[in-house]
């Protein structure tokens, strides 16, 4: 416990010694400062005349967008099937690509942590650093837009999301059950099936679930760079500045988003 | 039946589990390993089956050196080398009809243990084995749902239905309360002379161990430091193997105890 | 022999199925295969167009091979630099704005309307997908930076708002007790009893959402925000693979370093 001694001679009470107060005051200035520099660097681009404009932008956008053009709803069923399709098979795909991967990367399961491990650990690196829009934007150049793309793009981010996730959970299974079953004669083969498998199960699940809906999310903007689903009514809608159609289909997409919060809070309710 | 020449094990880490150890196990004898935490009785059983591989020596059962076989050999022997776990080890989110039926993995193809359509006997096996141990009715209950006590009787049905020869038991009462501990000891003893089973049991509890055993086998830092009948256990082999205690009660006890 | 067992004998055993009900497990079962036929049916796939993607394609990743960091150079540079501000920017705001809101919403601390109040702010942020709201502040706000870090902040007062909310709802209350049975004042009480508890997770929590908002500042940029993405789309519509490849191998190896970081510095308060 630092304690002072000023000249009165009274002991006094600090929390802090007199080197750890500076060191924190030099930390905490240097952090304000770099914290500064960023904000300058973003207030010299910006036209500062727009924004002090804002509030009257954003009411006049907003007068012209209520109310919501109900009647356009009609061109949205399509569109949503496809983004529920998009969230859904994506999940589906990654999942049936992500089990293998994790199990390559997990440190227990691994064939060869020399070779195998690495190559698996960089297509999860690779796959979850780069949005599923990018995704998309790089799949519509290559195979058109469309549905396909989009449903591939949020498969590829969706691998390496899952493949981390079940990888730890892998690594983190109970090894005296593996051992009991290795110690019966179990082939290797067996060992994973009866050992590993049954106890990664809730977070396979749960992880599944929890990417679900987070697909149904990314899945209603990837139509913005042409990948399908409603994303590119949105895209429509904003090029003509059919306010009250963006309005709508912004208050299609809350009310998917949630929904798929619902059902996703539901179903990991019933298997956990 | 099973005779271990020179067995040894270091560890990467240079810890020295086991040195040199020898010691022959007649078929049907039942042989107490006791010994202080960290003298290399777990060790000792999983170089055994090759849970642990050891690093130099023999472990020859019925003619065969384990520690020479290749991994589908290994796999073969083990079969005949039913294991007791201290934590019961039974994968809990199996059925315990699952986890007993585990133990025929190594008689069945990888597809039938996939869809869990193993052979009728074994079937029949199980219920027989699930009936003595006595949790017939639990037979479609999930391994989380049971008692300690009830886990350890499915761990030991999963031993005795891969129709071994040895049993490699380790702890098997450290988890459990004195009561439950007897009842889990018999058992197992019970089992072994019905069937003639010869069984390896690692245990703490040495007043344990002189009621249920022919023989015991103390074990310090890796070498046999007893071995000998439970009746020439006293406080002098105690502490050669344990340290200095006064072990006058711990032996008392045990003589109380068969008295009754 | 028991007679319970005598029945058993001869019988076969099956693994009790994991939905009870046969009804119920298969019409699950065929509702799934029905959805699956007409969602695949719904794909229209144009191979011929496939086809000649896939040389693209293969060029793309050709391009990965011989990444090309010069010749757009200081574009990348600038975008870079760009998105990183803004990640640290609005990682930096979001936390600030986002302990008052966590705190409101935290139901054992916060008065029901001001929870309400909190909740919904939440619920608002995390609905809205980020790229949405940059669409939304692009419009009002103009192009730029300024609009990338609005989103970005608002995007993370969801997120730690409701993490910090949960996490100060599980605290152990016989410490928060403790304080508040020596007479402190509310603001005393938080700042003794609730926030030791939940500092060290709320800076891992602020390192992970510092990486995701690099993450998703690398794509506000397609729709004007600002930072690294507009020079990514700007490569692609040139279809210069080889800046694109580069663009992303940075962005990957950033995300990895900020994952390293964020290991290290988890491991340090925790």
């Amino acid at each position: 416990m630092p304690v002072s001694e000023p000249i009165s001679g009274k002991k006094i009470w600090q929390l802090r010694s007199r080197n750890q107060t500076l060191t924190r005051w030099f930390a905490t200035f240097a952090a304000v400062s770099i914290f500064m520099w960023c904000w300058k660097q973003i207030s010299d681009v910006t036209t500062w005349f727009f924004v002090w404009d804002a509030p009257r932008i954003a009411a006049d956008i907003g007068g012209r967008a209520m109310p919501p053009r109900w009647s356009y709803i009609s061109e949205l069923w399509e569109p949503i099937w496809d983004t529920f399709n998009m969230a859904t098979l994506g999940t589906i795909f990654a999942l049936i690509m992500a089990v293998p991967i994790a199990f390559l990367a997990a440190r227990n399961t691994t064939p060869s942590t020399l070779f195998v491990r690495p190559i698996a650990l960089l297509i999860i690196v690779s796959t979850r650093s780069i949005n599923s829009l990018i995704w998309a934007l790089l799949l519509v150049a290559i195979i058109g837009p469309g549905v396909a793309a989009g449903l591939m793009a949020i498969s590829i981010r969706s691998i390496g999301f899952c493949a981390k996730l079940l990888y730890e959970a892998i690594e983190e299974i109970d090894t005296s059950q593996v051992e009991a079953i290795t110690a019966t004669g179990a082939s290797r083969w067996q060992v994973m099936v009866y050992g590993i498998v049954p106890q990664i199960m809730p977070a396979f699940a749960g992880i599944s679930v929890f990417r679900w809906d987070i697909n149904i999310r990314e899945s209603t903007v990837l139509g913005l760079v042409g990948a399908g689903g409603i994303g590119l009514q949105l895209q429509s809608s904003l090029n003509t500045l059919a306010w009250p159609q963006v309005t709508l289909i912004l208050l299609v997409i809350l009310v998917a988003v949630i929904a798929g919060e619902w059902i996703s809070a539901k179903v990991r309710g019933a298997i956990i | 039946m099973l005779e271990l020449k020179k067995l040894t094990k270091t560890y990467p880490t240079g810890d020295q589990a086991l040195k040199a150890v020898d010691l022959v196990v007649p078929k049907g004898q039942v042989l107490a390993l006791i010994g202080p935490s960290g003298a290399g009785k777990s060790t000792l059983i999983r170089c055994i089956n090759r849970l642990v591989e050891p690093t130099s020596g023999a472990a020859i059962l019925d003619g065969v050196d384990i520690t020479k076989l290749g991994s589908s050999a290994l796999r073969k022997i083990r079969r005949t080398m039913g294991m007791i776990f201290q934590e019961y080890a039974l994968v809990e989110r199996l059925t315990v009809m699952e986890n007993v039926l585990s133990g025929r993995l190594g008689y069945v193809g990888f597809w039938r243990s996939l869809v869990r359509k193993f052979p009728q006997s074994d079937v029949d096996e199980a219920f027989r084995l699930l009936d003595r141990v006595g949790l017939l009715e639990m037979v479609d209950k999930r391994a989380d749902e049971l008692s300690g006590g009830q886990r350890q009787r499915v761990g030991i049905a999963r031993a005795l239905i891969q129709n071994p020869a040895l049993l490699l038991v380790d702890e098997p009462t450290a988890s459990l309360d004195p009561k439950t501990s007897r009842q889990i000891m018999r058992l197992i003893c019970e089992l072994c002379e019905e069937r003639g089973l010869a069984a390896i049991i690692n245990i703490h509890d040495v007043a344990l161990a002189q009621m249920f055993v022919q023989r015991i086998v103390g074990l310090k830092e890796g070498e046999i430091k007893f071995d000998g009948a439970p009746e020439d256990m006293d406080a002098d082999v105690l502490t050669t193997i344990y340290g200095e205690e006064d072990w006058k009660l711990t032996i008392a006890k045990v003589d109380d105890e068969e008295a009754e | 022999m028991s007679s319970a067992l005598e029945s058993r004998i001869g019988s076969p055993w099956r693994k009790p199925n994991f939905i009870h009900s046969p009804v119920l497990r298969w019409g699950l079962l065929a509702i799934t295969l029905v959805y699956l036929f007409f969602a695949f049916n719904s794909i229209d796939v144009n191979w011929t167009r496939v086809s000649e993607g896939l040389v693209r394609g293969w060029k793309f990743v050709k391009a990965f091979a011989s990444p090309d960091f010069v010749s757009r150079g200081t574009d990348i540079y600038d975008g870079m630099v760009e998105s990183i501000i803004m990640a640290v920017t609005s990682t930096v705001v979001g936390i600030i704005i986002s302990i008052p809101i966590g705190l409101g919403a935290a139901r054992n601390i916060a008065p029901l309307p001001v929870y309400l109040i909190c909740r919904g702010i939440i619920a608002l942020s995390r609905a809205l997908n980020e790229i949405i709201v940059a669409i939304l502040m692009v419009a009002i706000f103009g192009f730029g930076p300024l609009a990338g870090f609005i989103t970005l902040s608002f995007a993370t007062i969801g997120f730690l708002a409701k993490l910090l909310a949960e996490n100060i709802e599980d605290m152990d209350k016989v410490q928060a007790e403790a304080v508040k049975s020596t007479g402190a004042s509310w603001l005393q009480w938080v700042n003794y009893g609730v926030q030791p508890q939940v500092i060290p997770r709320l800076i891992g929590l602020s390192i992970y959402r510092l990486d995701i908002n690099f993450r998703e500042s690398a794509v506000l940029g397609l729709v004007g925000a600002g930072g690294i993405g507009a020079t990514l789309n700007t490569s692609f519509d040139r279809y210069e693979y080889d800046t694109t490849a580069a663009i992303l191998l940075i962005i990957i190896a950033v995300v990895m370093a900020l994952e390293y970081l964020s290991g290290i510095i988890r491991a340090k308060v925790q």
